[in-house]
């Protein structure tokens, strides 16, 4: 069942009135008739956990916004989607743009935003054009601006674009960016729920969790709670990428198997040349890789599933996460120890450098990992890369230090024996 | 002395407009992406000293945020920056291939310029666009899928001076 991408095929879905002819606002018609607090009891019923990766559920983060007397508040919708692997948020924007817009009126009407942003990366550049020109047709069309279709709300959006930089989809970091700082992380409480942008009460949200009230509004926040299986209600949209014969963005029901997501040629295709499936990191860059064994099956010998609860049973010993729904596999050719370099360099590069085990550790994993790729590791640096990322993990401002902790951990913990050969075989490991 | 354009002025009026009163340096990511615009592709010091005024701030906020962000060039660039995304996934489809092809064809590694100011290479961390991948981004938009020929195609389309199309 689809609930995001069912009209994704449509000819010129992108502009209003196509999206408005086949049903498209009437969310808005909807919510516009309930009170705001009757639309958040609405997103609570629904179960909807936050799609940018934490799971976070999003009802009760609208319930937790402060409302102090006279301060205006905010809704920031989080598009700065970076995490290697993550590439749904692209394609909603990019193709059906007016069911984000949708969906953020609903939310701002429900937070009482009177004043909407959409923060998104600087490299998707050509993307602000398209969500402008929605922004634009919405509004002629009385959808935004003054006193939607005579509610007496008011609501305007605006596209504000990053400039290159991984840390400014962490919420907080994004806050100070959109404030024209450097992405620099704050601590954690106060959340933005309480102390957000410009120090106003501000409800930062992705993407995918915007665009997913429209559904919940249009059905019935109940209704969509009915959809999935335990705690993961509705639908995911998955980016899947690396080796794949049909590597994209595909929109699953929470009860599909791993192995028929990337076996059947209703979704992945397979892997390409028939190789066999080595590995896979199932939630974006920063959550564990699981080898193939663990990856199909959990450590209980049952089907592992496409949901947060699934792919995360027996945790890290035996299992994932769903994160942000990047899903990288890997074929039998393919070096986990390469693979992993690239990311610990992802993560230096990125890191903010305010923390020193985050802006050290991650300079050193980087280098060590090269190290071994390149043949010139030794035994000692491999358990030296494992003490490093134990000190990361759990101290520092903001879970980058963890993203990159993690990666490391989890392939030397499934892959040690990858690591040992490069050390006793410098010759080949160079081939 | 550096001086926008008035069409660029209105334009970072009305950035400026989209924050909350007194708030002007929440303008200052997006006024900087215009400001590279207008500078051939990069801020020299001038520039940004120039962004400061306009935005009522000291210098020092704009370098800070100016040498933050990969976006922002502090040295001149080639006409065409090649920047080829060199993580995980991208990696795991060739994209070492894509950027040996690159340094060989063009003469010049990662980071550096082809000595008619033509082409800069440079190596980027992941663009979102890993299910397409190999990929590079050419100025507003992302070249996906890519293969030697059309890296040749492309740099072709480059030096015949076509504008280019997503
Ligand atoms: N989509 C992407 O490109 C990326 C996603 N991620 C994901 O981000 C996740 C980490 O994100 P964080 O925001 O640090 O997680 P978090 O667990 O601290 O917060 C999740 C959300 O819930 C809110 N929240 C939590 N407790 C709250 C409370 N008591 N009161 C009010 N609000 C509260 C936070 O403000 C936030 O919006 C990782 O799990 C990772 O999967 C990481 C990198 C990139
Ligand atoms: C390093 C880092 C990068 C993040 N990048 C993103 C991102 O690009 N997009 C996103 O929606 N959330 C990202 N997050 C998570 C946000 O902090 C936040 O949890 C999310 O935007 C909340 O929205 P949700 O509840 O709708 O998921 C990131 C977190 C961290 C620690
Ligand atoms: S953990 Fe890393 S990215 Fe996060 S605040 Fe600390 S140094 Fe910055
Ligand atoms: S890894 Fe290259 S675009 Fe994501």
């Amino acid at each position: 069942m689809k609930l995001l991408l069912d009209k994704a095929h449509i000819e010129g879905i992108r502009f209003f009135d196509t999206y408005r002819k086949n049903g498209g606002y009437t969310a808005v018609e909807k919510a516009l008739k309930m009170s705001p607090d009757e639309v958040v009891e609405e997103v609570k019923k629904s179960g909807l956990r936050g799609r940018g990766g934490a799971g976070f559920p999003t009802g009760l983060k609208w319930s937790f916004l402060a409302k102090p007397e006279g301060i205006p508040r905010h809704l920031v919708c989080n598009a700065d989607e970076s995490e290697p692997g993550t590439f749904k948020d692209r394609y909603l924007m990019e193709f059906i743009p007016h069911l984000l817009i949708e969906g953020l009126i609903v939310s701002s009407y429900a937070l009482g935003s009177n004043n909407t942003y959409i923060y998104i990366r600087g490299e998707y550049a050509w993307i602000p054009d398209i969500l402008e020109q929605a922004i634009e047709e919405a509004r002629s069309n009385g959808w935004l601006g003054k006193n939607i279709q005579g509610s007496g709300f008011d609501c305007e959006i605006y596209v504000h674009r990053g400039a290159g930089a991984y840390i400014c989809g962490e919420e907080t970091a994004l806050l100070e960016s959109l404030e024209g700082k450097r992405g620099n992380p704050r601590i954690k409480p106060p959340f933005p729920a309480v102390k957000g942008a410009w120090d106003r009460p501000t409800v930062v949200n992705n993407v995918e969790t915007l665009a997913a009230v429209v559904p919940i509004m249009n059905m019935g926040g109940a209704a969509y709670g009915n959809i999935g299986v335990g705690k993961s209600t509705g639908t995911k949209l998955i980016s899947a990428c690396g080796n794949l014969n049909k590597p994209g963005v595909y929109e699953i029901p929470f009860d599909l198997s791993v192995e028929e997501f990337i076996f059947s040629d209703e979704w992945c295709g397979g892997i390409p040349n028939g190789k066999r499936l080595k590995a896979c990191i199932p939630g974006g860059s920063s959550v564990p890789i699981l080898p193939a064994s663990l990856l199909l099956t959990t450590s209980t010998g049952e089907k592992r599933l496409m949901n947060y609860e699934s792919l995360s049973e027996g945790g890290f010993a035996t299992g994932s996460m769903l994160g942000s729904g990047g899903f990288i596999v890997l074929d039998e050719d393919q070096c986990v120890v390469k693979h992993t370099y690239t990311l610990a360099r992802f993560y230096r590069h990125e890191s903010c450098g305010q923390c020193s085990p985050c802006r050290e550790g991650t300079g050193w994993m980087e280098k060590i990992l090269k190290n071994i790729e390149d043949g010139r590791g030794k035994m000692s640096d491999i358990d030296l890369l494992w003490d490093i990322q134990r000190k990361i993990e759990g101290n520092t401002i903001c879970p980058l230090g963890d993203a990159a902790a993690w990666p490391v951990a989890a392939a030397i913990r499934h892959f040690r024996d990858e690591f040992e050969w490069h050390v006793t075989n410098p010759q080949e490991a160079l081939t | 002395m550096i001086q926008f354009s008035e069409g660029t002025l209105k334009k970072v009026q009305e950035i400026i407009a989209r924050y909350p009163e007194g708030k002007q340096k929440s303008a200052l990511i997006p006024v900087l992406h215009l400001a590279q615009q207008e500078s051939g592709g990069w801020l020299d010091v001038p520039v940004m000293d120039y962004v400061a005024g306009l935005l009522q701030l000291e210098p020092i906020e704009v370098y800070e945020v100016v040498t933050f962000y990969s976006m922002f060039h502090t040295k001149p660039v080639g006409k065409y920056v090649l920047e080829v995304c060199q993580t995980g996934p991208c990696m795991l489809n060739g994209s070492d291939n894509i950027i040996a092809y690159i340094e060989e064809k063009l003469n010049i590694g990662p980071g550096e310029t082809t000595p008619d100011g033509m082409f800069t290479l440079k190596t980027v961390e992941c663009l979102g666009a890993c299910g397409y991948a190999p990929m590079l981004q050419l100025g507003k938009f992302y070249k996906e899928h890519l293969t030697r020929e059309k890296v040749d195609a492309l740099i072709e389309e480059c030096r015949s001076g076509a504008t280019l199309a997503k």
